[in-house]
């Protein structure tokens, strides 16, 4: 009763060695930029209030409301926290937060625990603050309307996500895993959604100083509004690829040197199955997409800091 | 609520309790490192894993089935991977048509199926053996040895503390609203669906303006008693000949297990 535990956090087991790692790494640049980046704009006193900002994202996943049928809207909070506290400081209480419920409740492996922080405290991040952040200057109507939609959005990319570390990792086949995690998180995100927009309506008319629109633009630059839109494109155009044609998804990840797992005819004997990541094919595959991923990560970052630059020069 | 409802330390006297909690994170996550590296369907090196995971047990005083008793945690998260034993690799078993879907089970699936189940069910165990062995602050405080950013520390011990302050809050807050929205036995109580999703995001909001004013007043506290950034901790934490020996027993029990799981 006191805590419920939400599908998406991945346990140890499920993700090979070297997709594990190679989340970790993408998480451990982004932690580390996250701590740099607080640290020079917020200073010692945003420690507590971080601290207790991811207490509140905890005690906040304790607040359910029923739907229909015995299923209940869960709320993960990634969105919320990055609009109201800025990406990079939502970034480190979601990972705080991730990291005591695998710690403490052991919801979520500590292996895959990069994984996981990517893709409930980075990608929700990037999405959720990323679209809000390009409604600032619009009416309030639009912007409450894009925190929900960075909000949906953000679950289903976080769902698309783990699915595809389960696929990388020999765990589930895409055509299986893709319309189940997805099928489940369209509703969930939905709860989500609803939860984020409404908790902002009542923030807004609350403590209108916290929700300021000159607030949210220094938080962050238009470099997370690119980065949003690009991740944001990325998911959608890839999830109904993904699921209506997996097989096409596999052709494109072999040719671009991803891993051949689908492909291989249906009953052939495989002899080295038993060696899951040792394998070449495997490995380079990993790398390469971990290399595709950190210059993605890469350019964001480096648009991100020309923006800024230059906004401040104007 | 009382730390006790959620902590799942448990207060006894052992040699593992008493060990560095440096050592045990190390330990713990060697061992779930260990599972990860196993190739699928090695299964005298996850019995044999799961010998050590007992032998554990038994020397924090924790009863031989204690983490056992714990473990099905995981146990829904199966669900994904039962999908691993259609996987096209190995001899397929049999066909089941199901109208939309053909399934084919394998018999390299099924391996690939219990191997993931038994690596999951391995390395949740000893999460659970490392917090109910060690308390939080000095989990924390081991972190913070093994160099993870003292920010991040900081804010996870600070998340720890006011969890349970912070659920109580959640608790308050539930408890109004089920004070305003009491209903006849018999008849449905509370509003429509919209009604329900603006009473919730009210309650988040309202849970997000109290915690956020709570941590000023914490932070100004803080401050007058010469907080500096850092949180400190009475235990010294110094490795001595005992930790250093279990350091060293565990890595050649875990090469012992590799050995065991690659040899065949």
């Amino acid at each position: 009763m006191l805590y419920s535990p939400v599908y998406m956090h991945i346990p140890d087991g499920f993700l090979t060695l070297a997709v594990s790692l190679v989340f970790w790494g993408i998480t451990i640049v982004m932690v580390a930029l996250a701590v740099k980046n607080t640290n020079r704009s917020l200073g010692e006193k945003q420690i507590p209030l971080m601290g207790v900002m991811a207490a509140f994202i905890f005690a906040a996943q304790m607040l359910n409301f029923p739907i229909a049928g015995g299923t209940s809207g869960h709320f993960l909070g990634g969105a919320l926290a990055a609009i109201v506290l800025g990406p990079w400081a939502g970034i480190l209480v979601m990972t705080a937060v991730i990291s005591v419920q695998a710690l403490l409740f052991q919801d979520g492996g500590l292996l895959v625990m990069g994984a996981n922080i990517f893709n409930m405290g980075i990608l929700t991040a990037v999405i959720g603050f990323g679209l809000y952040r390009l409604a600032i200057g619009q009416k309030r109507v639009l912007r409450l309307a894009m925190a929900g939609i960075g909000a949906w959005l953000a679950t289903m990319t976080a769902a698309l996500m783990a699915s595809l570390q389960l696929w990388l990792s020999g765990t589930t086949p895409l055509e299986i895993v893709i319309p189940a995690m997805l099928g489940v998180h369209a509703f969930i995100g939905i709860g989500e959604a609803l939860i984020t927009v409404a908790a902002l309506v009542y923030i807004e008319q609350t403590r209108p100083d916290l929700m300021s629109e000159e607030k949210t633009a220094q938080e962050g630059g238009h470099g997370w509004v690119i980065g949003g839109v690009l991740v944001t494109l990325a998911a959608v155009i890839l999830s109904p690829l993904a699921s209506a044609h997996p097989d096409g998804l596999e052709r494109v990840a072999e040719n671009l040197g991803f891993l051949g797992r689908g492909m291989d005819a249906p009953f052939q004997i495989l002899p080295d199955y038993t060696i899951p990541f040792l394998g070449e094919t495997a490995l380079s595959t990993i790398l390469a997409g971990a290399l595709g991923a950190l210059l993605l990560l890469g350019l964001t970052i480096l648009l991100g800091r020309s923006l800024i630059r230059k906004g401040n020069q104007a | 609520m009382h730390v006790d409802i959620i902590d799942q330390y448990q207060f006894l006297e052992s040699r593992i309790h008493a060990l560095d909690p440096r050592v045990k994170v190390l330990i713990s996550v060697g061992f779930i490192l260990s599972n990860a590296l196993l190739p699928d369907g090695s299964w005298p090196a996850f019995a044999l894993s799961w010998l050590v995971l007992l032998l554990a047990n038994d020397l924090a005083n924790l009863g031989l089935g204690f983490t056992l008793k714990r473990s099905l945690i995981a146990l829904p998260f199966a669900l994904v991977a039962i999908s691993a034993i259609f996987s096209p690799i190995g001899e397929p078993l049999a066909i089941w048509d199901l109208g939309f879907i053909k399934l084919v089970p394998t018999d390299a699936g099924l391996i690939r199926f219990f191997s993931i189940m038994v690596r999951s069910w391995l390395s949740v165990q000893m999460a659970i053996l490392l917090v109910a062995t060690t308390q939080f602050p000095d989990l924390i405080h081991a972190l913070e040895h093994l160099h993870l950013p003292i920010t991040l520390t900081t804010i996870i011990a600070f998340l720890f503390r006011y969890l349970f302050v912070l659920t109580d809050e959640v608790f308050r807050i539930l408890r109004a609203r089920d004070a305003r929205s009491a209903g006849l036995p018999g008849l449905k109580s509370g509003g429509k669906l919209a009604w329900r999703i603006k009473t919730t995001g009210s309650m988040a909001g309202q849970l997000f303006t109290r915690s956020y004013e709570r941590s000023d007043r914490i932070y100004l506290a803080m401050i007058s008693r010469g907080y500096t950034g850092r949180i400190r901790t009475l235990h010294p934490h110094q490795m001595d000949r005992s930790d250093w020996l279990t350091l060293a027993w565990s890595a050649a029990l875990l090469t012992l297990i590799q050995i065991v799981g690659w040899i065949r």
